[in-house]
């Protein structure tokens, strides 16, 4: 900016000095915003940064006081999580989190499809059924399902949390594909109605490919709630079914506190859905928005 | 229903036809071409009735049941307790102060949480929208507390954070020479708070990272050249131009929040005594430990009503906005 002003006005000396000056003091503004908004980022992050270090010291340096920046790193509290039996709980929150997610998008491709391409009658009526569903606390419908699934003999099984986790997140899937279905233009669906293509191959061949970045937000945002769920998973398993945030409260509660322990199952159950969201942040950005208001 | 001659209602909640009709897809605007066959009509629902059809039976048989319980008196400690006593559930709670003072708590976190997280998140998204060194790096570990788990949040929190001997806050504090705090216990619902703002804060902030990010540039130049300053470019442009954006943040937080459980099971045990039990942690507590079902049942009824009252007011707004925006 400076370099433009200067070679394009060399005939006026004040104006560029006073221009110079004011870029000097938007300069000074902008880094001033940059060490601020540094500043605040690792105050936000500080406390997953602190969960880390605890992670990796052992107890007498996690609970010590004034608190430890410095110490000797120990990988002790992951190996004794992890035979703690924290293997099975992962496996459980994996089977839990992918199947309901495949089954998510099994169903809410086609309803957001019948919502958004090829809209049925009273879709505004049934997209806030489906909001609405969101929006019935789920404390209000967990002694029912107890109890049903007492009698199916179904309690403690992981196929009762995929059925649970894919109604949880079912209505704000079938919200997200139903925007970014409509972002795919007309003319492309025109074209595939005259050459005669039937929905699944619409579908298969041409929708989904167009909205596979929506898809894939979908989905991450479907993994990270299901992954997160620690309601249903409370109430509904014991050994058999339990998921990762079971595991992570009863390394809390059994055996008294320790800090470090717990610092390292906490990094352990976090890290799937934080790398993932790494990953895929504009994935993220996206879902979240609903691709609504675009 | 079954014949052709009805169209839509596309103003009822806004949606589809109103919204969209006008942007594209104009072959299948609302009003004529939803007048179809039933066949037709069939074949258009088929592919929405596995998910209506999954969503009715896991979400709306529990509910039904949830209100027969709660016409009953049901208490698993009392056995032959069981039996029809019509709205007297209903009655007892409406007397009962616990029951009141969690729905207050229940309406102040949420509200706290969204409106707080929802401020601090406009101002990290306008800090955010200007190009810097290392903005991904900032990005990445501002939305890292969205991201944890939040049981192990809640256990960060209480534990490693807000610990009254070794918690890093009370540390933190000890420097500017202020004394300890037992934070959890003295103030469980801030305690609460801070755990819930925190992680919800990125939520709020990628929102309206994502609408400033859409903002068309021109507009922001007209209002520059129009001499608009920063503030006022920003209060009467970019503000509503947000507007849509703010409000899917408030709406889908307010969901989520409304139903926190794992911070208050995990941080307070909604204690001391009931002091920052939410209706959620209550009604667990009435049913699973309590094991009182009539009672707790007729709390969700009484809860779920609330809920869908305020939230199809606050649905409704919000697609009006919609609507207007798009018919200017």
């Amino acid at each position: 900016m400076t370099a433009t002003v200067s070679s394009r006005t060399p005939a006026r000396p004040l104006k560029q000095r006073s221009e110079n000056s004011r870029a000097r003091k938007s300069k000074v503004g902008a880094s001033a915003l940059t060490t601020l908004t540094w500043l605040i980022a690792l105050i936000f992050f500080a406390p997953v940064l602190w969960m880390v270090l605890t992670a990796f010291k052992q107890e007498s340096d996690a609970a010590s006081t004034p608190p430890k920046f410095i110490f000797a790193p120990t990988l002790d509290q992951f190996s004794a999580v992890l035979s703690a039996g924290a293997g099975s709980y992962f496996l459980n929150s994996l089977i839990a989190t992918g199947l309901s997610t495949i089954l998510v998008i099994i169903l809410a491709v086609p309803a957001s499809y019948a919502l958004s391409i090829r809209p049925v009658k009273k879709t505004s009526d049934v997209l806030f059924f489906f909001i609405s569903t969101k929006m019935l606390p789920v404390v209000a419908v967990i002694m029912p399902i107890y109890v049903i699934a007492g009698q199916l003999k179904v309690l403690d099984n992981i196929g009762t949390l995929v059925v649970l986790y894919t109604s949880m997140n079912l209505p704000i899937a079938v919200w997200m594909m139903r925007s970014f279905f409509q972002e795919v233009p007309a003319e492309v669906l025109e074209a595939a109605q005259m050459d005669g293509a039937g929905l699944l191959k619409t579908l298969r061949t041409i929708l989904v490919p167009m909205v596979a970045p929506g898809l894939a937000a979908t989905a991450l945002i479907c993994v990270i709630f299901a992954w997160n769920e620690f309601f249903f998973a409370l109430n509904l398993t014991a050994a058999n079914a339990a998921t990762v945030p079971v595991f992570l409260v009863s390394q809390m509660t059994s055996e008294g506190l320790f800090l470090a322990k717990l610092s390292a199952a906490s990094v352990l159950a976090s890290l799937p859905v934080v790398i993932a969201g790494w990953i895929a942040q504009k994935q993220l950005v996206r879902g979240l928005s609903m691709g609504a208001v675009k | 229903m079954t014949t052709a001659k009805t169209t839509i209602n596309p103003a009822k909640l806004g949606s589809s036809g109103s919204r969209r009709g006008t942007r594209g897809r104009k072959s299948q605007a609302v009003d004529p071409s939803l007048n179809f066959s039933a066949a037709e009509g069939w074949r258009r629902r088929a592919p929405l009735l596995p998910a209506l059809i999954f969503t009715i039976v896991v979400t709306q048989v529990p509910f039904l049941l949830t209100i027969w319980y709660s016409l009953r008196n049901w208490n698993l400690l009392r056995p032959g307790s069981d039996q029809f006593v019509f709205l007297k559930n209903y009655a007892d709670i409406f007397l009962n102060s616990t029951f009141r003072s969690a729905a207050l708590n229940s309406v102040l976190i949420t509200l706290a949480c969204v409106l707080v997280a929802m401020i601090l998140g406009i101002f990290l998204a306008i800090l955010l929208d200007r190009s810097f060194r290392g903005r991904s790096v900032v990005r990445t570990l501002l939305i890292t507390p969205f991201l944890i788990m939040p049981a192990a949040s809640a256990t960060l929190w209480s534990v490693s954070m807000l610990n009254p001997s070794f918690g890093l806050v009370n540390w933190l504090t000890s420097l500017l020479g202020l004394p300890a705090v037992d934070w959890t216990s003295k103030y469980p619902v801030l305690s609460i708070l801070i755990a819930l703002v925190w992680q919800w804060t990125p939520f709020m902030m990628l929102l309206v990272l994502a609408g400033l990010q859409a903002q068309p540039k021109d507009v922001l130049e007209a209002a520059q050249i129009d001499g608009a300053g920063w503030w006022k470019t920003f209060a009467f442009v970019t503000l509503p131009q947000l507007r849509r954006y703010i409000e899917l943040g408030v709406l889908l937080g307010a969901i989520y929040v409304v139903n926190t459980f794992d911070q208050i099971y995990l941080m307070t045990a909604g204690g001391p005594g009931t002091a920052s039990a939410n209706l959620p942690f209550y009604i667990y507590q009435r049913a699973f430990l309590g094991f009182d079902i009539g009672q707790s049942a007729a709390m969700g009824v009484v809860t779920v009503i609330a809920t869908i009252v305020i939230a199809t007011f606050a649905l409704r707004l919000i697609f009006r906005s919609f609507d207007t925006k798009d018919a200017l």
